[in-house]
């Protein structure tokens, strides 16, 4: 194949050789194969259940229509559990942010001895498999009670109980990437600050912080769509069907409304829909903020 | 802090780990802690405490109190009725559970087919889309997209191919008819497989990002000093490239041991962990969310899960920090 010397060197293109042809062949197909699952489930929601019942569902189709779609939004809801999701998902990556930097700058700008195994247990936190800790967990969020703060009126079954171990566990896996980030940026910065007489709240918030933005933006784009896919949280911790994030509602409303494929397929794909815009939207962040820290299983 | 170990590994010094670039940035050495006012120091406590406090509550105060509820037996009503039984939940967990080592071993079966098949295949296509070739954006996103949609939704997407009447393959390959069903979802000899392709269809383009990320630290004199020296593709691949993505492995490795120890939102999807697909999750779930709850039974489960992952996950930070110190 093409030698790697000319691919790496200057802008210029390898010129299309048999060898380049092949390997875009190669990467066609497989593309392809890989799109399949999605676009079958695409077809699957652009037809409607009658047509086929009927003549199966590997047939040509006599018409698509955005039908699936439309009764699956209504039929189930859908608009209150995205609102279900946004009101743990906004909060959660808001805090997750805030603590793990404030975390990140504790232990990367100040030597208090502490710092290598704050970070050790925060990372350590994060690798552990969730189930672990659920069983306490679940156990610990039926005891409290927060009468009139949340609607189950204790920390189980509310969103604010959902934010509180997004925010813990997902801290630490911030907090990591997040400090070796700080660590790079250059010591004179605060230390001016410091001896100019500057608060360290201030060295934090206007320094910083500001300095932080790139790893922070690939931080929150990674987070968003973590938190809104969550899944394992939301299916013990929420008990209401109406409390449910979007996620762990269509698991719910499958078995309960829908009885066809078409308007399961139609829900599925509605519910990916944000973190697809997400991921197009921001690709460079999402994808670097994945390899920034990429010790997150 | 003045007497720490710059043990640098040659290799770990050659190319530097995914994360962003250690710099020789020593911290505020003790000294200047004078400087801050009793205010900052405030501060400071409030800064690193609250999130501490959140998280050890969280994650580890729930952690150590698995362990110690899986040594009683409790139906979770009162305090009262948690009583010490010892080992006994262990005993029946290893020699009475028929779920128990199947779990076990369904987990281990979901590591072994993820770091064997589309981890290398991720190594593969990263090679290949590392060549600067024209559209590599696009096939990056059609390897990608699968990482980005949830695994939940995922577990729906592959209903529809696996489904025995309305299902893509039983359609295609005429087993749609009653009588002539593959049952790939409900099969106990074909769930677990089922299953795990739609996890490699996943963990093909998570592994992919992984290594291009890593193939883009290679630095490129190595590659024009392989070809000058007549080495071909894979001479080049074998002998210079892959070597210098050590670090990457090892992130590989730990992510993909993870994942398998976590694996559960697929699972849960396509059939509750039924017949052939149990998972240490799984059970784990089932204990909280079922009908029986028997909090000592299940947290037992979890040490076992926690003893697992921190056996990977121990070396791993040990290993980590270690540069990082020494950085």
């Amino acid at each position: 194949m093409s030698t790697p010397t000319v691919a790496l060197g200057a802008k210029q293109r390898t010129p299309l050789r048999p060898a380049r042809i092949l390997l875009h062949v190669f990467l066609i197909g497989t593309s392809l194969a890989w799109l399949a699952p999605l676009l079958w489930a695409v077809f699957a929601a652009l037809r409607p259940y009658s047509e086929t019942s009927t003549k199966g569902y590997v047939s040509w189709p006599d018409k698509l229509n955005f039908d699936n779609f439309k009764n699956a939004f209504e039929q189930s809801d859908m608009l209150h559990y995205f609102g279900n999701t946004l009101l743990i998902a906004v909060p959660a990556v808001l805090v997750t942010l805030l603590v793990s930097s404030m975390v990140a700058f504790y232990v990367s700008r100040f030597d208090f001895r502490l710092n290598i195994f704050l970070l050790l247990v925060f990372t350590a936190g994060n690798l552990l498999p969730q189930q672990v800790i659920i069983t306490p967990l679940y156990r610990m969020y039926l005891l409290i009670d927060l009468p009139g703060i949340t609607m189950s009126g204790k920390l189980y079954d509310s969103a604010l109980g959902l934010v509180l171990i997004h925010v813990a566990f997902q801290s630490g896996f911030c907090a990591f990437v997040l400090s070796n980030y700080m660590r790079m940026l250059p010591h004179e910065l605060t230390e001016a600050a410091l001896v100019d007489g500057a608060s360290v709240w201030r060295m934090y918030w206007q320094i910083v912080l500001p300095l932080c933005k790139p790893a922070m933006a690939a931080l929150g784009t990674l987070l968003s769509i973590w938190i809104y896919n969550d899944f394992f949280w939301a299916i013990v911790l929420i008990s209401t069907g109406e409390n449910m994030p979007i996620t762990s509602a269509l698991n719910n409303l499958s078995g309960q409304y829908f009885t066809d494929p078409n308007l399961v397929a139609a829900g599925a794909l509605l519910t990916a829909i944000p973190t697809l815009i997400v991921y197009f939207v921001l690709q460079r962040q999402f994808v670097s903020g994945l390899t920034l820290g990429a010790n997150k299983g | 802090m003045s007497s720490e170990t710059t043990t640098t590994i040659p290799e770990a010094a050659a190319v530097p780990p995914p994360g962003p670039a250690p710099v020789n940035n020593k911290r505020v050495p003790q000294g200047h802690r004078r400087l801050l006012t009793r205010r900052d120091r405030i501060t400071l406590g409030f800064m690193a405490g609250v999130p501490t406090v959140l998280h050890v509550a969280l994650v580890w105060v729930t952690a150590l109190a698995s362990i110690a509820l899986a040594f009683t037996s409790w139906d979770g009503i009162g305090f009262g009725s948690i009583k010490w039984v010892g080992l006994d939940n262990f005993k029946q967990l290893f020699n009475d559970n028929p779920q128990f080592w199947p779990a076990v071993e369904h987990n281990v079966i979901w590591f072994v087919v993820l770091i064997l098949i589309p981890t290398p295949f991720g190594l593969f296509l990263a090679v290949q889309l590392d060549k600067k070739i024209r559209f590599s954006r696009v096939y990056q996103t059609a390897f990608f997209l699968p990482v980005v949609v949830s695994l939940a939704v995922t577990g729906f997407v592959w209903q529809l191919v696996y489904n025995p009447d309305t299902g893509l393959i039983n359609s295609l390959i005429g087993a749609n008819k009653p009588g002539h069903y593959i049952d790939w979802i409900g099969d106990p000899h074909l769930n677990l497989w089922a299953v795990l392709i739609a996890a490699s269809w996943r963990h093909t383009g998570y592994m992919m990002i992984l290594y291009l990320a890593g193939l883009k630290g290679v630095d490129p004199s190595l590659r024009e000093a392989s070809s000058l020296d007549g080495a071909n593709e894979w001479q080049t691949f074998k002998n210079v490239i892959f070597p210098t993505l050590r670090p990457t492995n090892t992130v590989v490795l730990v992510v993909t041991i993870i994942e398998a120890l976590r694996a559960f939102d697929l699972v849960f999807v396509f059939n509750k962990g039924a017949q052939g697909t149990e998972l240490l999750s799984i059970l784990i779930t089932n204990n909280i969310i079922g009908e029986s709850s028997r909090i000592g039974y299940g947290s037992a489960i979890a040490v076992v899960l926690l003893v697992i992952s921190l056996v990977v996950i121990i070396p791993y930070l040990i290993s980590t920090f270690r540069k990082e110190r020494s950085a």
